[in-house]
C-alpha cells in the first residue's frame, strides 16, 4: 500500500531517494482518512444500532406499500387466470419473461464482485461485496416470482422438481427451461451460502456490540459463537475461497442458461449461438449499474464516503464501460449475423428491430441508453462526477430492460408468417406486478441495511495497512498518501 | 487445573496492541513447542497460520467429495427417468447416452450445489460451531475481538502448560492484560 510497490530496484531505489516519487508512485488508500478498525465497526455496527432514522420508515413504508400493489397483482392473476395479463397469440412471453431476465440479470453484479474480484485479488471488492450480495439475493427473489407464476396453475409448479409421482411423469431433462430451475435455485441457494458465510464473523461484532435482550439472542445464534479463532479463520478462508471459486463458473452458467431458454429455440433473432456471453456481460452490466443505483444514495446517508471512496465508484464506472462495450458488440454482431447469414427471416427480424413498430424501444433502451450513455465513462471527469454516474446507471438500468423486451417480444411478434403477426399490449396487472417486485427489493433491501451489516467489515479491515503482520506504526505514519488528511477520530 | 477459589482453568491469555505484535508473539508460541493455543483476531491475519505452525486446510477434501456425490447424483437423475423410467422422445433425439450433452448443464448445476453445501457445512464441523458458549467468552475485554483487539490464549490442557511459564513467555511477548480465564 506504500510507495515501494514498484517492479524495478532502480525504480525502488528511485522512490526511496526521492519523496516526491514516492508520492507520484503510491497508491490511494482503498479506506481514506487513515481510519482505524475500531472506526470501522462504529460507522458501520452503528447504522445497526439504535433507531430507524425517519428517512427509513417513510422509504420503507413506500417500498412496502408498492410490494403489497404487487402481491395483490400476483394473487389476482393467480386466482383468475393468466389471461389478466396481455399475454396472447403470438406473443406468449412478453414483461413476464422480460422481468425474470432483467432481475436475474442484476443479481449477477454481486456475486461477480464477492466471487471472480476475490479469485482475482481485487482489494477494493471488499466496501461493496456484502451490499451487492444481499442485492444479488433480493433480486433473484424477484426473478423466481415471473417463471413461478406464469406458468399459469401455479399450484402445479412442483412439476418442475424431479420427484417420484404417481402419475409417473418426470420433467424433460432436455429442456433449457428445466435447466433454469436448476441453474436459478443452485445460483440461489449457492449465493445464501456464500453470502451467509461472508457474515458470519460480522454477526459476530454485532453480537458483542448488542445491548438489547432479543438482539443479544439472535445475533448471538446466527454468529454461531464466532470467536475470530486463528483457527476457525483458518478454515473460514478455505471455504471462503471455495465458495468463490464454486460461484464463478455458477455465475458464468445462470445467465448462460437464462439464455439457452431462447437461443435452443427456433425463432429469427434467438436462434443465435452468441447469446450466452452476451447475455452474462449484458447481466454483469446492468447489475453493476444498479449496485451504484443502491450505493450512491447508501454512502451518502450513510457517510460511508471513506470506505465506499470515488476511486471505488471510479472502478466501477470502468467494469460497467467494459461490459457495456462488450454488449454493445453483441448488439453490432447480432445485425451483423443477420445480414450476413442471407437467412429473410433473420434479416427482417433485425429490420424489424429498428423500423418495426417497437422501433423507440431499441432507440432509446438499446442504442441510447446501453451503448451511448456509458461512452461518458471514457472520461475521468465523469467518472468521478456523482450526478453523472447516477444518471448514466439509470440509463442502463432502463435499457438493460428495453433490451430483454425487444429480444423477447421483438422476437416473437413477427416471425415466419405474416398472418400470425400481432402486438403485445400490456395490462395494469402486467405494469403493477413489475413495479411490485421493485416495492419488494427495496423493502427487503431497507430491511436488510436496517438489521445487518452493509459493508463486510472484518474484510474492510483486512485493507488497512495495520492488518498487516509485518506493519509498524511509526507517529506521523508512514503512508505517503493520506488522502483527505483529516485525523483519526479515535 | 485449578484457581484457589475453586475455579476449573481454561487457560491464560493475554492482549496486543497490533496485529503485528500477536503475529511475532504466535511465532515465539510456537517455537517454545505449545500445541493447545489459539489467537483470536477481528480479521484474518496473514500468515498467521505458519506463525502458529498450522498447515494448509484440509477443507477441500469434503469439498471435492462433495462435487463428486453432486455429479454422480445429477447422472443418476437425468439418465434414471430417461433410459429406465421414463423414456421420452423429444425432436426426434436419441434418449440413450447420446443424449449427454443436454445433461451437462444439470451435471454442473448438482456438482457445484453439493460441493457448496458441504463446504460450508463442513467448515462448520471442522470449526466446531455452531456453540452456545466458550470459556474465552468469560473474559469481559474478548467481547472487543470482532472489533479491534487482538488476543493469544493458551490453554490448560497444554501439556507444556503451567501458569508461570504461559506468564512469563506472554509478558516477553509483549502480551498485556494478562488473565487466567476460567472455564465456568
Amino acid at each position: 500500500m506504500n510507495g515501494s510497490t514498484t517492479s524495478t530496484v532502480p525504480d525502488v531505489i528511485a522512490a526511496e531517494a526521492s519523496a516526491s516519487v514516492e508520492r507520484k508512485l503510491a497508491r490511494v488508500p482503498l479506506v481514506l482518512s487513515n481510519r482505524n478498525f475500531s472506526w470501522i465497526t462504529e460507522r458501520i455496527a452503528g447504522v445497526n444500532e439504535g433507531a430507524a432514522p425517519r428517512w427509513w420508515w417513510v422509504t420503507f413504508s413506500i417500498s412496502s406499500l408498492v410490494a403489497a400493489i404487487g402481491l395483490f397483482c400476483l394473487g389476482y392473476q393467480i386466482s383468475t387466470g393468466v389471461g389478466v395479463w396481455g399475454l396472447n397469440h403470438p406473443v406468449g412471453w412478453a414483461w413476464d419473461i422480460t422481468n425474470f431476465v432483467f432481475w436475474i440479470g442484476i443479481g449477477h453484479a454481486g456475486t461477480l464482485i464477492s466471487a471472480i474480484l476475490f479469485l482475482l485479488r481485487q482489494k477494493w471488492r471488499t466496501s461493496i461485496n456484502r451490499a451487492a450480495e444481499a442485492m444479488t439475493l433480493f433480486a433473484v427473489i424477484c426473478a423466481a416470482i415471473f417463471p413461478g407464476v406464469h406458468v399459469g396453475r401455479v399450484w402445479m409448479a412442483w412439476f418442475l422438481a424431479p420427484v417420484p409421482n404417481n402419475y409417473g411423469i418426470w420433467p424433460n431433462f432436455r429442456s433449457p427451461l428445466l435447466w433454469d430451475v436448476f441453474a436459478v435455485s443452485t445460483y440461489f441457494s449457492v449465493s445464501v451460502l456464500f453470502w451467509y458465510t461472508g457474515l458470519i464473523p460480522d454477526l459476530g461484532t454485532l453480537r458483542d456490540r448488542a445491548k438489547g435482550k432479543l438482539q443479544k439472542l439472535l445475533y448471538g445464534i446466527f454468529a454461531l459463537g464466532w470467536r475470530g479463532s486463528n483457527r476457525n479463520w483458518r478454515h473460514y478462508e478455505m471455504a471462503y475461497l471455495l465458495l468463490a471459486g464454486l460461484s464463478t463458473p455458477l455465475v458464468l452458467s445462470v445467465h448462460s442458461v437464462v439464455s439457452f431458454d431462447f437461443a435452443t429455440s427456433v425463432i429469427p433473432s434467438w436462434h443465435t449461438t452468441i447469446f450466452p456471453p452476451y447475455f452474462v456481460a449484458g447481466a454483469i452490466f446492468g447489475g453493476f449499474a444498479m449496485v451504484l443505483t443502491l450505493l450512491i444514495p447508501a454512502r451518502a446517508i450513510y457517510k460511508l464516503h471513506d470506505i465506499i471512496t470515488p476511486g471505488h465508484v471510479d472502478k466501477m464506472a470502468k467494469i460497467i464501460l467494459l461490459t457495456g462495450t462488450i454488449v454493445s458488440y453483441a448488439y453490432a454482431m447480432e445485425f451483423f449475423i443477420a445480414w450476413y447469414s442471407g437467412n429473410q427471416f433473420e434479416r427482417y427480424s433485425f429490420y424489424n428491430r429498428i423500423f418495426g413498430p417497437y422501433w423507440w424501444y431499441w432507440w432509446v433502451g438499446m442504442l441510447f441508453c446501453n451503448f451511448v450513455a456509458p461512452q461518458l465513462f471514457w472520461f475521468k471527469r465523469f467518472r468521478f462526477n456523482i450526478y453523472i454516474v447516477y444518471f448514466v446507471c439509470m440509463c442502463v438500468n432502463a435499457g438493460m430492460w428495453f433490451e430483454r423486451f425487444i429480444i423477447i417480444v421483438g422476437g416473437i411478434h413477427r416471425d415466419f408468417l405474416p398472418s400470425s403477426w400481432g402486438m403485445f399490449h400490456a395490462t395494469w396487472v402486467d405494469i403493477w406486478t413489475f413495479i411490485g417486485t421493485f416495492g419488494i427489493f427495496m423493502s427487503l433491501f431497507l430491511l436488510f441495511i436496517r438489521w445487518l451489516p452493509m459493508i463486510a467489515m472484518s474484510e474492510v479491515k483486512i485493507v488497512l495497512p495495520e492488518a498487516d503482520p509485518h506493519h509498524h506504526a511509526t507517529p506521523e505514519g508512514h503512508h505517503p498518501v493520506a488522502a483527505g488528511g483529516m485525523e483519526r477520530t479515535q | 487445573m485449578r484457581t484457589p477459589s475453586g475455579n476449573k482453568v481454561y487457560g491464560m491469555a493475554a492482549e496486543y496492541p497490533s496485529a503485528a505484535a500477536l503475529y511475532e508473539a504466535a511465532k515465539r508460541v510456537r517455537d517454545a513447542g505449545f500445541k493447545r493455543w489459539d489467537v483470536h483476531s477481528p480479521f484474518p491475519i496473514h500468515g498467521m497460520d505458519d506463525a502458529m505452525g498450522l498447515g494448509k486446510s484440509w477443507l477441500s477434501a469434503p469439498v471435492l467429495i462433495g462435487g463428486i456425490v453432486g455429479f454422480f447424483t445429477a447422472i443418476t437423475l437425468t439418465f434414471g427417468p430417461s433410459w429406465f423410467i421414463y423414456p421420452l422422445v423429444v425432436h426426434g433425439k436419441p434418449y440413450d447416452w447420446r443424449t449427454v450433452p443436454a445433461f451437462f448443464p444439470i451435471m454442473f448445476e448438482l456438482t457445484v450445489l453439493f460441493a457448496a453445501f458441504t463446504c460450508f457445512f463442513s467448515m462448520l464441523i471442522m470449526n466446531g460451531l455452531p456453540r452456545w458458549h466458550h470459556p474465552v467468552f468469560n473474559w469481559n475485554r474478548f467481547s472487543r475481538v470482532t472489533n479491534d483487539a487482538f488476543f493469544l490464549v493458551i490453554e490448560a490442557r497444554d501439556p507444556r502448560f503451567t501458569e508461570s511459564e504461559a506468564r512469563q513467555l506472554l509478558e516477553e511477548t509483549g502480551g498485556q492484560h494478562l488473565t487466567v480465564i476460567h472455564e465456568d
